[in-house]
């Protein structure tokens, strides 16, 4: 019990000292503004006008914003571990590790710093959806839900990073890796398509992609509003974030040796 | 040994595969000493340090802090010690004070005794007309010695302090210097430092222990390590060669020259 306390209140100390930083200096968040602004005004745009893709009884922007959104909390989360492997380089990692904080709440203290950035994304991609008009479920509950299906994104993809970050070791070769897994996550979910017009391989690795029932999620929350799934999709994310959690707790701290 | 050592350490090693980094060293140090590792780089210093503030686990042998084990009992030692890294460890885009009240709460301290604490150590270390200051904005020897003050806010018994002067120039060697002096005289905190400068073991510390290939080749006063070396009128340099039959600037892989590279560039 003591422990879960310390875990909770070092986490949120990591969290908000996170929160300082950006208040700081929030260039940050327009610069990262830009890329879903592309994406929907561009690709969803370009790609509406044709209608190619089968998305039932939503246009194709109501079909992609989720989708976009997902992308870009998972594209902030996902070089995370760069930013403990530029933090090892420093040594501020290793004063962290001095202190005695649990290596859990160092890891939740990154994961809710992505979170954070991640619910920014969201504000803006959601603002800009809203000038496209394109129109988006918006209740204080969708909303409410909408912030836990981010953290919980944001806190599974910041995981799997620092994992790889700490077999990785080395900006260069997490550079190359990060860059070869974020893509392929992408495309091998429901983020811009539907799964089931993938062929039958694609299927399965989407179904095992965490990033496809965070999609989901964000789905039936902003557009559908029939929320079967909601329920399924976000124990599979708690259980998801969970285990990564530890995982990472685990084999962070190995990232200094 | 005696009852009086703060530090124990019995033949510890770490092991790196084939690599013996530390192989087998064994000394201790006492209360409110002032304890100079020195060596060339890739002696072991770090590796040593890094044991003793539970970052890495030994391979074999032994070592405490305040009799407490460094590996069983590793969350009560780490609230007994500060340690200073070699790289920049504060947080460029914080402010200095918000760096400092980060550890305070790490550590467990209130936050309005955080607050009090914090201010006392800026003006100790002659920051205090830069709390609000963005720490990207500082210089090489600012940073240091709020990194010093970080490493205080819980006030350790021992300071561990890995090469705390490198990169800087000679105005902010000495003037951090001034300040771990200072610390050292008015709370009695046991200062342990490792360094490749034969000066700064001379003048700094009361007891030195020359690391040598993962082993120590000898410790205790600077004067008795001359003498021992058979060169008592001699500088601690002559002895180092005689005693280890090195120069101290031939050590260190390629690793550890990128990285002092990288901090003196950083610092600089």
């Amino acid at each position: 019990m003591n422990y879960a306390i310390q875990v909770c209140r070092k986490s949120w100390i990591l969290g908000m000292s996170e929160v300082r930083k950006l208040l700081h200096d929030p260039t940050e968040l327009i610069t990262r503004a830009i890329q879903p602004i592309l994406w929907l005004g561009i690709f969803g745009e370009a790609l509406s006008k044709v209608r190619a893709i089968p998305t039932g009884d939503y246009s194709y922007m109501q079909f992609i914003t989720p989708g976009i959104l997902t992308q870009s909390v998972v594209f902030i989360a996902i070089f995370y571990g760069l930013n403990i492997i530029w933090e090892r380089d420093m040594g501020l990692l290793q004063k962290l590790l001095v202190t005695p904080t649990p290596r859990l709440a160092l890891v939740w203290g990154k994961m809710a710093s992505a979170g954070i950035r991640g619910l920014c994304q969201a504000v803006i991609v959601f603002l800009f959806a809203l000038v496209l008009g394109v129109p988006l479920i918006l209740t204080p509950l969708s909303a409410l839900w909408v912030v836990v299906i981010v953290l919980l994104g944001a806190a599974i993809f910041t995981g799997l990073s620092m994992v790889i970050a700490s077999i990785v070791k080395t900006r260069e070769r997490f550079m190359g890796i990060g860059q070869v897994i974020t893509l392929p996550l992408f495309f091998a979910s429901s983020a811009i398509y539907p799964i089931s017009i993938m062929p039958a391989w694609l299927q399965t690795v989407a179904y095992l992609n965490p990033l496809s029932y965070m999609v989901d999620a964000l789905r039936e929350l902003l557009v559908s509003g029939s929320l079967v799934q909601l329920p399924t999709d976000t124990a599979i994310l708690v259980v998801t974030a969970a285990a990564i959690s530890c995982l990472s707790a685990y084999m962070y701290p190995k990232v200094v040796m | 040994m005696d009852d009086q050592d703060l530090i124990r350490v019995e033949n510890l090693r770490k092991h790196f595969g084939d690599v013996k980094a530390v192989d087998g060293i064994s000394f201790g140090v006492k209360h409110g000493e002032a304890f100079a590792f020195l060596g060339p780089n890739g002696a072991g210093k770090s590796t040593t340090i890094r044991m003793l503030i539970t970052l890495t686990q030994p391979t074999g042998g032994t070592a405490s802090i305040d009799g407490l084990d460094i590996v069983r009992k590793s969350a009560e030692v780490r609230r007994r010690i500060g340690y200073v890294p070699q790289l920049i460890s504060v947080d460029g885009t914080l402010t200095a004070l918000e760096n400092l009240l980060l550890m305070a709460r790490l550590y467990d301290i209130p936050k309005r005794e955080g607050i009090d604490r914090a201010k006392e150590i800026l003006s100790f270390l002659e920051l205090e007309n830069q709390h609000d200051a963005l720490v990207r904005t500082f210089s090489g020897g600012m940073i240091r010695k709020l990194e010093i003050g970080q490493a205080i806010v819980h006030r350790p018994k021992v300071l561990f302090l890995d090469e705390p002067t490198s990169g800087l120039d000679p105005v902010g060697r000495q003037n951090v210097w001034k300040h771990i002096l200072e610390l050292r005289k008015t709370s009695g905190t046991t200062i342990f430092f490792s360094t490749h400068q034969m000066e700064e073991a001379d003048a700094m510390s009361e007891r030195i222990a020359i690391m040598n290939q993962g082993k120590i080749a000898t410790i205790g006063t600077s004067d008795e390590i001359k003498s021992a070396a058979g060169r008592p009128d001699g500088s601690l340099e002559e002895a180092f060669i005689e005693l280890t039959g090195t120069n101290i600037e031939e050590g260190g892989s390629y690793r550890e020259a990128r990285r002092m590279r990288q901090v003196e560039k950083r610092l600089g």
